[in-house]
């Protein structure tokens, strides 16, 4: 029996970041909102102390801050034609479970997306003709500018603290930043981190070679910061345990160390944990949202009226949640209608591994943190010319080593034995010489046709649900880029002194059992008009104006940065535009 | 919305309580005071906070403000705070002011039963007549709780009640705050606020073993419930003699400031309080406590090498990621533990519970941060925890007595019994 709650004005399902910044600004509104959580609360002293948040079997290997397969998972397939099968175990991409979701466990590379990457297919039509691109890449306009977004970038920046070198202040270009970047209204509100030996090695090289190298910018901070909401982060101590790990210390941002301590305060908010959200409610019409329907520990379910909804849970999750509700038309590839599951995309990740010469080359590899690193911007998205390439995209390229885990971090030169004496000689000798950056060549991942969300029409979860399905495949224009932009990366490691250089580029078929990183994006795509998108320039669904939809669910297609300062800035965005337009005069934002 | 919710269930239950005021005994009290003036109210209010009423009267997570049922623990057991909303007949509602007042400053019932000194007559004794009655009129407008308390639990022989008038002749000191001449007006107002509503003492000054005030002692430092409350004193290492009148203002106001951090009984404390006090009367206090003087200074021995060195080792290992190498801190999050008198109080406890428990430091509106330390109880064994606190106590300059396994064996069996 289903219990009826009394209404909200408010319900936010999912409390990592997105779910914390429009809690926090509906709040400051007034409005008594209420979060709905899937996994447990998590306080840093409590989840990951500085006594054995460094715990690499633990957090790295055993998984513990991510969600288990075992209470929801999706299947997978590469294309149409196969049969897609559920994932058990964690692979491609990780997913975050309990309060502060992934804004925990990342490692706090906060980029800002080039101007070119929100307008990219009239940017690319424009420059290189409507042909360029591949018949099946589906890539589109997101609605929205970089202008527009620029206050909330810097506001996300300002709020998290983070730590960077401006390479564009209001157009003037600035020595030692990315000159590539699009114009910022003020410098990072911290200086970048202190770069370690091989970090700083890459910048000599990348400089050598005509590059314009400048610090990654960085979530985790090069000092002590205290927020405009008044809450105080550390400083960083560059213990290399980042991503997959909290930090012990309340040096990286994220809610817990930037916002929850404010929300917390306030007597208009409240949290549910270990509350799942089964479905978004719609009225008859099914152009209005209810409320949400969620069950918690102990198998109550309970129906949770609200004025407004938002979705604020991890992308593909936020799809799913869409599917299962009935909100909007799923998308169908065969005829490419339907706006719900499409675009589906990642990230293309490769590197070049470095092996030098012991004798002279110490990296101290552990010394490190998430968002480390020196990296160039001259093949990111358009800013170099793909005429004469044959494909689109791009990424930076950085030495961004967060780590030197020991588990992780047994690259050998090809040809060492696997076990034995010998291996273990060889690990003793290229442990502090090797260069091992997986997320050396960090670029795009356009959308295709044939990258989708569905429901899977044979697994379901423990509600009887049907799980998520993810049908998707490297092009060969991602492929082709990989290839390249590799052999550009290696040239650098090459120039830094390397002994030798092991090339990696990206290869298909797309392995989900292959970490890459967590930056999946799509399915609910934001857009100018109905028939390109889900949801409109705010993040308000086309369909049900009472459901914003947040997060990298959003994304036409994904860039060659790291997500989260993008996903941050149009949280602020769209909770803008909910504050000065919506509450105003509740309904459609845009009018199709 | 709440808010204004709340706001407005406020504004409602003050016009109740005053219409039933209007019918009970109309709006002037014998004094010639205006007990529903706004400014009789308000005042009343703010010497409630001041005197940190709702922390005991209040159930914590009750809902119910001033309506009793908390157990004060005491070293004699536990006595639970009566009911004083204005409830006529589990409250106070039908006493008199003259019976409020009594019960305030003399530690008298409303039957004349001798009260215990867990409610703080010996400090609200100095209180005015006047602002006595500013607090009853502010809880005559707070919504009234039907709600009994049985007040009595101690055990024999202090559920005596009578054998009260014996401790109150022999250490109750009754009558009003007399200003010291050739004292400024703001030490006297610190004085005051101290020494009667924010009755300081009651935690921090030492006390005998019928639990009494010593009062050659005062603010000098004492253990209860499991933490130590610190020497408040101008003492230069264990008191706030390093600390600036702004420091201490801003650690009452924030709970935290350049150097130090509030925690323990001391959050409540702040967030019922302290931070809602005017800078002006945080001020007072603060130069009133730097007025108070410290200990005799007498070098404390010498702590073991071996100790010290095997301290240094745990202390970079596992604390000087937040506290930094040097003990500095970092201001605003990590406490200084370089300098600091919280480590170099004469007794641990307050450390001891901290390295052993873990503990989250005070939020408040304006330093909103509350960040915690970690619970070291089960990776550390008592002598490795003595070895890194003896070391903290007297590196950097700090000096204080070495801590003993046996002493951490004793904190961490108490702290067994003890809930957060």
């Amino acid at each position: 029996m289903v219990q009826k709650l009394p209404r909200k004005d408010v319900a936010i399902v999912g409390l990592g970041w997105t779910g914390s910044i429009l809690a926090n600004e509906l709040t400051d509104e007034g409005l008594d909102v209420v979060a709905i959580e899937r996994g447990p609360w998590r306080d840093t002293a409590t989840d990951f102390p500085i006594s054995y948040a460094q715990d690499e079997l633990r957090y790295r290997l055993q998984h513990e801050l991510f969600l288990r397969p075992s209470q929801i998972s999706v299947t997978f397939r590469n294309n149409a034609r196969q049969t897609a099968l559920p994932v058990r175990n964690w692979g491609a991409f990780m997913l975050g479970n309990g309060v502060g979701g992934a804004g925990i466990h990342w490692n706090a590379e906060t980029w800002r997306f080039l101007p070119s990457d929100f307008v990219l297919r009239s940017h690319l039509t424009q420059r290189y003709g409507a042909n360029f691109l591949p018949q099946d890449m589906t890539i589109q306009d997101w609605g929205v500018t970089f202008d527009d977004l620029e206050p909330h970038y810097d506001a996300f920046e300002y709020l998290c603290g983070t730590s960077g070198r401006a390479g564009n202040l209001k157009g003037a270009i600035q020595e030692g930043g990315n000159p590539f970047e699009g114009p910022r209204s003020r410098a990072y509100p911290t200086p970048p981190q202190k770069q370690g030996f091989g970090h700083a090695l890459f910048a000599k090289a990348a400089q050598e070679l005509g590059y314009k190298p400048f610090p990654q910018p960085s979530g985790n901070l090069s000092q002590s910061y205290t927020n405009p909401l008044g809450v105080t982060l550390g400083q960083c101590t560059y213990c290399g345990f980042c991503e997959w790990f909290g930090c012990a210390n309340y040096s990286k941002a994220s809610p817990q160390t930037t916002i929850l301590p404010v929300l917390t305060r306030k007597s208009n908010f409240e949290a549910r944990t270990e509350c799942e959200v089964t479905r978004v409610n719609l009225d008859r019409s099914r152009k209005m949202a209810t409320g949400v329907t969620y069950v918690n520990g102990s198998g109550e379910e309970f129906e949770q009226p609200a004025d407004l909804v938002i979705l604020c849970g991890f992308q593909l999750f936020n799809v799913q949640l869409l599917l299962l509700s009935g909100v909007g038309t799923p998308y169908d590839p065969n005829t490419g209608r339907g706006q719900i599951g499409r675009n589906f995309t990642h990230q293309t990740l490769s590197t070049a591994l470095g092996f030098f010469d012991k004798d002279k080359f110490n990296f101290n590899p552990f010394v490190a943190s998430g968002a480390i690193g020196m990296c160039i911007d001259e093949f990111n998205g358009d800013n170099f010319d793909h005429g004469p390439l044959g494909f689109v995209g791009g990424g930076y390229l950085g030495q961004v080593q967060t780590n030197g885990r020991p588990i992780e971090n047994m690259e050998l030169p090809p040809g060492t034995p696997a076990w034995g004496t010998q291996w273990k000689q060889a690990l003793r000798d290229n442990y502090l010489s090797t260069l091992n950056c997986g997320a050396g060549v960090h670029a795009s991942f356009y959308s295709y046709r044939d990258n989708y969300i569905d429901l899977d029409p044979t697994y379901k979860d423990r509600f009887g649900r049907p799980l998520a399905r993810l049908t998707i495949d490297f092009h060969d224009n991602e492929l082709k880029m990989s290839a390249w932009l590799t052999d550009k990366y290696a040239e650098i490691v090459k120039q830094m002194g390397a002994r030798q250089v092991v090339e990696k580029p990206r290869k298909g078929p797309y392995d989900v059992t292959q970490y890459q990183t967590s930056h999946i994006n799509g399915g609910a795509i934001m857009g100018d008009n109905p028939g390109n998108s889900a949801l409109n320039r705010y993040l308000q669904s086309w369909d049900v104006p009472n459901l914003f939809v947040q997060g990298a669910t959003a994304f036409p297609q994904n860039a060659g940065y790291n997500p989260t300062g993008t996903v941050g800035a149009l949280a602020l965005w769209s909770a803008a535009a909910i504050r000065s337009q919506y509450l105003k005069n509740p309904g459609p934002l845009v009018h199709a | 919305m709440r808010r204004n919710a709340s706001t407005l269930s406020r504004l409602s239950s003050v016009l109740v309580a005053g219409a039933a005021a209007v019918v009970c005994a109309g709006a002037a009290s014998a004094d010639g005071i205006d007990n529903q003036s706004f400014n009789q109210v308000e005042r009343g209010h703010y010497l409630a906070v001041a005197g940190d009423c709702a922390a005991c009267h209040t159930l914590p997570g009750s809902g119910h403000d001033f309506s009793g049922g908390r157990p004060i623990e005491t070293p004699f057991g536990n006595v639970i705070a009566p009911n004083i909303t204005p409830d006529p007949t589990t409250g106070i509602g039908a006493w008199t002011d003259d019976e409020f007042v009594n019960a305030l400053t003399k530690g008298r019932g409303r039957d004349g039963t001798r009260l215990y000194p867990a409610m703080p007559y010996t400090y609200y004794t100095r209180l005015t007549r006047d602002d006595a009655l500013a607090i009853r009129a502010y809880l005559n407008t707070v919504p009234a709780v039907h709600h009994a308390v049985q007040a009595d639990r101690l055990p024999f022989p202090f559920d005596i009640r009578a054998a009260m008038a014996l401790w109150d002749m022999m250490f109750f000191k009754s009558g009003a705050f007399q200003p010291v001449a050739g004292k400024s007006a703001e030490w006297n107002r610190g004085a005051y606020l101290a020494q009667g509503p924010a009755h300081c003492g009651m935690c921090h000054t030492p006390k005998n073993f019928l639990g009494a005030d010593k009062t050659g002692q005062a603010l000098q430092g004492y253990a209860l419930q499991g933490w130590f409350a610190p020497n408040i004193t101008n003492d230069r290492r264990r008191g706030l003699g390093s600390w600036s009148v702004d420091d201490i203002v801003a650690y009452l106001k924030t709970g935290h400031n350049r150097t130090g951090a509030a925690t323990g009984p001391m959050s409540e404390t702040l967030n019922l309080s302290t931070s809602h006090m005017s800078d002006g009367d945080l001020k007072a206090i603060a130069a009133y406590l730097k007025d108070a003087p410290g200990q005799q200074e007498s070098a404390p021995p010498a702590p073991d090498q071996k100790t010290m060195a095997a301290g240094k080792e745990i202390y970079v290992d596992e604390c000087s990621g937040c506290h930094t190498r040097d003990g500095k801190g970092i201001a605003g999050i990590f406490p200084a533990l370089s300098g600091s008198p919280a480590v170099q109080q004469t007794d641990p406890t307050s450390l001891l519970h901290v390295v052993l428990r873990g503990a989250r430091s005070a939020g408040t509106a304006t330093a909103p941060t509350a960040p915690a330390m970690p619970a070291f109880a089960w990776l550390l064994n008592d002598d490795q925890v003595a070895a890194v606190v003896t070391y903290i106590r007297n590196a950097w300059g700090n000096a204080a007595p070495p801590v003993s396994g046996d002493a951490v064996r004793k904190t961490r069996d108490d702290l067994v019994e003890r809930s957060d």
